[in-house]
């Protein structure tokens, strides 16, 4: 692997930057691999890249049915957070927010980590009174969460509505320190890089269409690119899992929908954190390059198609500007929409399934770019042992009949 | 705005509909029969389907369930039907 450093970046500059290598190798499927992951969004191939770099398992095969970053993991508003309102919630996001702290110089790749900050606010006594909870839970939980006074919420935010008659007028919320964003690609890529250079092999244009079992242990899958052989397979295929777990008997608890995202064209810096309002079920950042990033609650139409509807776009909107007047004046650049797959509890499935051998890690729904690097981890942790990691059980699908459930949407009342 | 056809009321805006859960799937009886892992499929498991599906839906307006068949991935609307038992 290339390493990538100023010097080599002044280096490659006396070439005209035409030797540089690419960032993985473009992998031919072999007929047998120790494991195989179908999903090359984060979760597939930092899966990968756990089970390389913590268990030494490297005759492994990430499955992509297109090309690696191009679901969820690329389309989505870059979020990162761990104040969760559950203890079980919180060690998993707090895991992956501290990988993600170090992520960069770990992979050497930068995924630009932007700890900016966070604010969920509240426009009502009552969800300030929702929000006091939360932060408490959240120091009790260990995280750097607090509560955020009206006059603090709005130097965050300067331009957010301040006018008498507003709607929604900003009464203070949560605020955690080291949320923030990171660059979406970045981690899907640095992920990959560090994977294939590690010997993993990252295929793409390869859709698994069959899982073959063998008295009840897995034994390979069908492919786009033919068959291949493995005794332990990691599914990390999002809104395509529950077909997945379909083809060997097996239901999960997801529906799917369609989750929207908007970007503005790029304006002068305004908004140094990232909000969200409780009552308008907005959220909005800026990117680096000036463009306002902007999300906000799910389509209520359960679909598998990527193209959002136009109700929840207005939705969204109104929000946004309710909020942010002024935003009133930009332009739209840019629409697009992912296929979340829901959970009840809006708590991810990470566990066995079916057959032996055969693991799933899904159900992040609107929220799961912020998990990848721990949901990678975790999973990696399945497949090496078959044994759940004490931050990954609590995840698994026998919840549901326990009713253990772990309901962050009541909980936190956050999609994100 | 896409229009669904509710039964009772014809065609609505979508926002009028509330997706409930997907058809064909009975809540299994007797109760004191059903085991917890029985009684956790009827109430969380699902399909999701690609393409084709069957599902009941709530019109917020006139409060009747129905079944409306569509295609989830063109979002296409196939046709509805009142609930077995029921009459438009
Ligand atoms: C608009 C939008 C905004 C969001 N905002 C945030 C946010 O701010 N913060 C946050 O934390 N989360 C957010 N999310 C959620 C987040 O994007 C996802 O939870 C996360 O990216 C899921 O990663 P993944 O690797 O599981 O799935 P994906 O990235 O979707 O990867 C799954 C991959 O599996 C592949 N695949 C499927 N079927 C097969 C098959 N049969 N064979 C081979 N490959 C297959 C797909 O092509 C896909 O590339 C958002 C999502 C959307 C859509
Ligand atoms: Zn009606």
């Amino acid at each position: 692997m290339q390493h990538y450093s100023a010097f080599s970046l002044a280096r490659h500059a006396l070439s005209h930057h035409k030797n540089w290598q690419s960032a993985w190798r473009k992998a031919d499927p072999k007929p047998r691999y120790d494991a195989v992951i179908i999903g090359g969004g984060g979760h597939g191939l930092s899966t990968a890249y756990y089970l390389a770099k913590n268990h030494g398992m490297k005759r492994v095969a990430v499955l992509e049915r297109g090309w690696i970053g191009g679901g969820n993991t690329g389309r989505n508003t870059t979020a990162v957070r761990s104040n969760y309102f559950y203890p079980e919630s919180v060690a998993l996001y707090d895991l992956s927010l501290r990988l993600y702290e170090g992520l960069s110089k770990e992979l050497n790749y930068n995924i630009m980590l932007s700890q900016r900050g966070m604010l969920i606010a509240a426009h009502t006594p009552i969800q300030m009174e929702i929000c006091n909870r939360i932060a408490n839970a959240m120091q009790l939980n260990g995280v750097d969460g607090r509560l955020m006074t009206a006059a603090e919420a709005e130097e965050k935010a300067p331009l957010v509505n301040k006018s008498k008659g507003a709607r929604y007028k900003c009464m203070g919320g949560i605020w955690q320190d080291r949320a923030g964003t990171a660059r979406h690609d970045a981690v899907a890529w640095g992920y990959a890089r560090a994977a294939s250079a590690m010997g993993i092999d990252i295929i793409e244009n390869c859709e698994v269409t069959e899982v073959f079992t063998s008295s009840g242990a897995v034994a390979g899958v069908e492919t786009t690119r033919g068959k291949i052989q493995t005794e332990r397979l990691g599914v990390a295929a999002a809104g395509a899992t529950p077909g997945l777990v379909q083809m060997v008997g097996g239901d999960l608890p997801i529906h799917n929908y369609d989750l929207q995202a908007f970007v503005s064209e790029p304006v002068k810096p305004c908004l140094d954190t990232v909000l969200l309002y409780l009552g308008t079920g907005t959220y909005v950042s800026q990117s680096d390059k000036g463009e306002l990033v902007i999300g906000g609650g799910l389509d209520r139409v359960p679909t598998h198609g990527q193209k959002g509807n136009l109700p929840t776009q207005e939705t969204v909107i109104s929000g946004l500007l309710e909020m942010f007047p002024a935003f009133a004046q930009l332009k739209l650049l840019r629409q697009w929409a992912g296929v979340v797959d829901v959970v009840p509890d809006s708590s991810p499935v990470i566990g066995p399934v079916g057959p032996e051998g055969m693991f799933v890690n899904c159900g992040w729904g609107t929220g799961g770019f912020k998990a990848i690097p721990a949901g990678g981890y975790l999973l990696a942790h399945l497949l090496a042992t078959g044994e759940h990691h004490d931050i990954s059980r609590p995840f698994d699908l026998n919840r549901f009949a326990q009713g253990r459930l772990i309901d962050e949407a009541a909980g936190s009342g956050i999609a994100h | 705005m896409q229009q669904f056809p509710c039964p009772f009321c014809g065609l609505r805006n979508e926002t009028e509909f509330h997706f409930a859960f997907e058809a064909g799937h009975p809540r299994p009886e007797p109760a004191k029969d059903v085991s917890d892992a029985e009684w956790a499929k009827y109430l969380y498991l699902h399909k999701a389907p690609k393409g084709k599906s069957s599902e009941i839906w709530l019109h917020l307006t006139c409060h009747e369930y129905f079944i409306l068949h569509r295609d989830t991935v063109t979002r296409e609307v196939l046709s509805c039907d009142v609930l077995p038992g029921a009459e438009a």
